[in-house]
């Protein structure tokens, strides 16, 4: 797994690469964590077009995180999961409390528009 | 129903081989006539199984020992997924959708099982390990259940 991160507009961009297990949680909570603190952003955008699996593991991560965002605040949006990742994200209910978009761009704006309210 | 055939792992309660024996196990279950579908439900089911084993059941301990054992009978994929950890104090609670003992995790494992396998049924005692045995069949009609000890 390996994650590319980029702050844009306000936002921190995360694009995980690979499958979002226990093996690999860890690590992504921690980068993740680490560019939350040292960047003055507020919404957080998961970019999922790369990622080819998921389980309780990864979604725990990404829970943690909507949850440390949220709390100041922000929103977090999910952007391009594949269909079976895409299914076990609306079975843990988080398609509830994230939206999702067709690309960064669009999550990007909704932001600012104030729409993408869970 | 006679076993055709079956396959015993034992491994390390490491992190990195929950997607070792998730790809093992579906490997294993494309003998049988299941859609590319099913076997990607398959790799999570058997991930949350492994997964619980190693932080529930041990506690995040790297040094123990994980067993599942895949069979195929007739139509039927049975995978069970064996620690001797410790345990489940209240197997019951355990199975409630969101029940979690840590914060940071959904307690969806048994959930994603449930739904993702045609029944589960599963063993535990406090101190005693814990037994996870799912069954899942091609083009099922079985009924989805799930059975506690």
């Amino acid at each position: 797994m390996t994650v590319g991160m980029e702050c844009k507009e306000g936002a921190l961009v995360v694009r995980p690469r690979g499958e979002l297990d226990l093996g690999v949680a860890d690590e992504l909570r921690n980068k993740m964590e680490r560019a939350l603190d040292e960047n003055p952003v507020r919404h957080l955008v998961i970019n999922l077009e790369n990622v080819s699996f998921i389980d309780s593991s990864g979604l725990g991560v990404i829970l943690g995180r909507y949850k440390k965002v949220a709390m100041s605040g922000g929103r977090v949006s999910l952007v391009k999961a594949s269909p079976q990742v895409r299914k076990v994200m609306e079975m843990s209910g988080l398609l509830r409390i994230m939206k999702e978009f067709a690309s960064e761009e669009e999550a990007l704006k909704s932001f600012h528009n104030g729409g993408g309210a869970a | 129903m006679k076993a055709k055939n079956s396959t015993k792992i034992e491994f390390l309660s490491v992190p990195a081989n929950v997607a070792f024996i998730r790809v093992v196990v579906a490997a294993f279950a494309s003998q049988l006539d299941f859609t590319l579908n099913d076997l990607e439900e398959i790799k999570v089911a058997v991930s949350e199984a492994v997964t619980n084993a190693i932080i529930h059941g041990y506690d995040g301990s790297q040094d123990k020992t994980v067993r599942v054992k895949a069979t195929i009978l007739d139509n039927l994929l049975e995978v069970e997924v064996e620690d001797e950890g410790k345990g489940i104090e209240d197997l019951k609670k355990a199975l409630q959708p969101s029940y979690s003992t840590d914060p940071e995790r959904m307690g969806l494992g048994f959930v994603f099982m449930q739904s993702f396998m045609d029944n589960l049924h599963v063993d535990s005692t406090p101190g005693g390990g814990t037994k996870v045995l799912m069954r899942k069949s091609p083009n099922s009609c079985l009924p989805r259940t799930v059975v506690e000890h």
